[in-house]
């Protein structure tokens, strides 16, 4: 009983010193492989040094997973005080529910709209002339990722561009390997066709397609090039039975894999896994074919709150994940660039160096989650998922289904 | 009755049991507001176009249309019949003749029934990833036989798009059949000592008395019975999640799982709640004509 009371006293006084101190933030994630946990603690220790808690709301399973547990949290009136989407679409309709809060006076005080670049990013933030969140990576889908250990193994050159590695598929495959690694979950899979499209269609196909919902475009020669493509890269990937995307970049670390087609986060991987870039892995912006790369990446909301602390410290927070130090810190581990074009990422890997060179010339497209409704890319989804592991899925017949997705998409 | 000598009124049939009555009130608002508003309100928005939140803008049959054109709801529809049909039967005749076999008052009875109605205390969750390991080309089976010797054996239902449905059925299956085996032995206790008795006499063989005597005596718990297994497979979701996650590339997506991933992943509600509605839709034409024949036309003592 004593001990009990003991108890007792102890946690109302530990209510008492953190109310009195700081806010506590539960912020959601859903950053769990080892290179992202990795950059999220940065963040995590930039906003404790503010004097505030950060309480990590990481939920496992990826995007798709965590989404319906963010929203419903949100819509069902028990909102975490931060949590991360893509930038894009993902949160539109909660921001037009006014359930998310306007942070249009802290970002034209801290000038955002002259820091982050490029400016698409902030423009997906914002919803009638108001910003709704804050954009902290920009993450690009169009890397091909190699493993010189595996081409040495197999006796080939490592490839320069996609059609090399197509090539050199047979050789990988007789020396055992894997040539082409795609993770099991849905998303990838559209992701990797995502990639081909302006790597061999070119840039003004893909946003035709997805920008203007061109129904004829997507019926069109020039996809069904990429389907041609789809179609080698589903032979390549045949015998990867992976199913997180971690996974598979494990299988190209380890030499098991010839190649992966993956944003650059899986860079994080490479670097949690010691390997240095040109040396050990090879990467190839835009396949090697077309050099250009999408800005899309992770931006966090701030749910409206009631109370009146958490609801500043929301600010701080905000502030903080901008603030130079931070995102340097932050990006580095991650695998993505900053999106302040004001910071020293001097300390940046050759990967990463050639993203901020593609980015600096401008030839940059939008990301599928700002075009598309996750309706949209949860069709597409469904196709690529069966296209990949469906031999008998003529490419033909898949681009007519494709077509038709594109057509009902707004 | 006579005891009330005096001419007064007879209360009226409503205020009759009037505490019965008082006391059921919060159950009969809970079925029609949950139960009776919520499907109301699910049928309601199926017509409108609502995304991540619900909003009242009709586009008539769209939803349908789109729902019935989409090729993953119809693999579904086809992996929910394989399923339906198939774990139906094998649920019944197993279950019933595992109940017979233990009936046959055999010793350690309590230990083989602990044993065969174990599966069913897992969450399908935990039976999902027990039997994903197990079905493993890798790791489970098919490793077992090949290093025992068979070199070219296959067995990997969960990677092959033909026959993963049947992967998930065994693993539904081994979940199930401990308590329709259960049921079965309750009903099976449940009949008179003196029918086998009077069989005996009479020189019926066993099976005879199982399938023309004691089967038609249990129609109430096979009843029972195929409304636990009915709703088990229109529910199918958890065991595919945890299994494959509707792969191969979605040879084993199923209804539920369509309705969850549009309401949430792909925050298009409409469409989620057309694909509810012909689930209920489904039910409704499997349960309704059972229960006007079992419920309705005669009253039975």
């Amino acid at each position: 009983m004593n001990a009990f009371k003991h108890l007792l006293a102890g946690a109302s006084l530990l209510a008492l010193s953190t109310s009195a101190n700081a806010a506590e933030l539960e912020v959601t994630h859903w950053w769990t492989s080892g290179g992202e946990a990795a950059a999220v603690a940065e963040f995590a220790k930039a906003f404790e040094a503010t004097g505030n808690k950060w309480i990590d709301g990481a939920i496992a399973g990826g995007g798709s997973t965590a989404r319906p547990v963010m929203i419903s949290r949100i819509t069902g009136g028990s909102p975490m005080a931060a949590t991360q989407f893509n930038t894009g679409r993902q949160a539109e309709e909660l921001v037009e529910a006014g359930l998310l809060r306007d942070f249009t006076e802290l970002a034209e005080k801290e000038k955002w709209k002259d820091v982050i670049r490029p400016v698409s990013l902030l423009e997906g933030c914002t919803v009638d002339g108001k910003v709704y969140c804050v954009p902290v990576n920009i993450h690009s889908w169009q890397w091909l990722w190699l493993s010189n250990k595996a081409f040495e193994d197999a006796g080939v050159p490592v490839p320069t561009n996609w059609d090399e590695f197509v090539a050199a598929g047979p050789a990988l495959e007789k020396a055992g390997k894997i040539p082409l690694a795609i993770g099991g979950q849905a998303w990838q899979t559209t992701g990797a066709f995502n990639v081909l499209i302006p790597a061999i269609a070119g840039k003004d196909v893909f946003l035709k397609v997805y920008q203007d919902h061109d129904a004829e475009a997507a019926a069109g020669p020039e996809i069904a090039k990429v389907f041609k493509a789809a179609d080698d890269a589903r032979r390549m990937s045949a015998k990867s039975n992976v199913q997180d995307w971690n996974q598979a970049t494990n299988l190209v670390i380890t030499g098991q894999a010839g190649g992966q087609i993956m944003g650059d986060w899986a860079q994080g991987e490479f670097q949690v896994a010691g390997q240095v870039a040109g040396e050990d892995y090879t990467c190839l912006p835009g396949l090697g074919v077309n050099e250009l790369i999408s800005t899309g990446g992770d931006s966090f909301y701030f749910p409206k709150l009631d109370d009146p602390e958490k609801t500043a410290a929301q600010e701080v927070l905000a502030s903080t994940m901008l603030n130079p130090a931070t995102q340097v810190a932050f990006n580095l581990k991650k695998g993505s660039v900053p999106v302040r074009g004001d910071v020293d990422v001097s300390a940046a890997n050759d990967c990463m160096k050639k993203g901020l060179e593609i980015l600096a010339k401008g030839d940059i497209i939008p990301d599928t989650n700002q075009l598309n409704t996750e309706d949209t890319n949860n069709q597409l989804n469904d196709l690529f998922v069966e296209f990949f592991k469906t031999p008998s899925l003529t490419p033909e017949e898949a681009q007519k289904r494709y077509a038709a997705i594109i057509a009902s998409a707004d | 009755m006579s005891t009330s000598g005096n001419a007064q009124r007879r209360p009226s049939q409503l205020f009759r049991n009037l505490n019965a009555k008082v006391a059921s009130i919060p159950m009969i608002l809970t079925a029609l507001l949950v139960f009776l508003g919520g499907t109301v309100w699910t049928i309601v928005y199926s017509f409108t176009n609502s995304k991540l939140l619900p909003r009242l803008k009709f586009v008539g049959l769209d939803q349908y249309e789109r729902l019935w054109s989409a090729p993953r709801w119809l693999t579904s529809i086809e992996n929910l019949l394989v399923y339906g049909v198939l774990s139906l039967i094998f649920s019944l005749v197993i279950g019933f003749v595992l109940a017979a076999l233990l009936d046959q008052k055999i010793r350690f009875e309590g230990v083989f029934r602990t044993i065969f109605l174990y599966p069913f205390a897992l969450s399908f969750v935990v039976t999902g990833l027990t039997w994903q390991w197990i079905l493993n080309p890798d790791f489970g089976v098919q490793n077992i036989v090949r290093a025992m010797g068979w070199e070219s054996f296959t067995f990997n239902p969960l990677y092959d798009q033909d026959i993963v449905i049947y992967g998930i059925l065994i693993a539904g299956l081994w979940q199930g059949t401990g308590l329709i085996m259960c049921l079965m032995l309750a009903g099976l206790r449940g009949i008179d000592e003196d029918i086998w008795k009077a069989a005996r006499v009479d020189g019926i063989p066993m099976w005879k008395t199982y399938l023309f005597i004691v089967i038609p005596m249990m129609r109430p718990v096979f009843i029972t019975t195929l409304v636990i297994i009915a709703s088990g497979i229109v529910r199918l979701y958890d065991l595919v999640v945890a299994q494959t996650s509707g792969g191969p590339g979605g040879a084993s997506e199923v209804p539920a799982k369509y309705v969850y991933d549009y309401m949430f992943l792909a925050q298009n509600l409409g469409q989620g709640f057309a694909a509810s509605t012909m689930m209920l839709l489904s039910v409704a034409i499997i349960v309704v004509p059972w229960a006007y024949l079992e419920f309705g036309g005669h009253k039975r003592g």
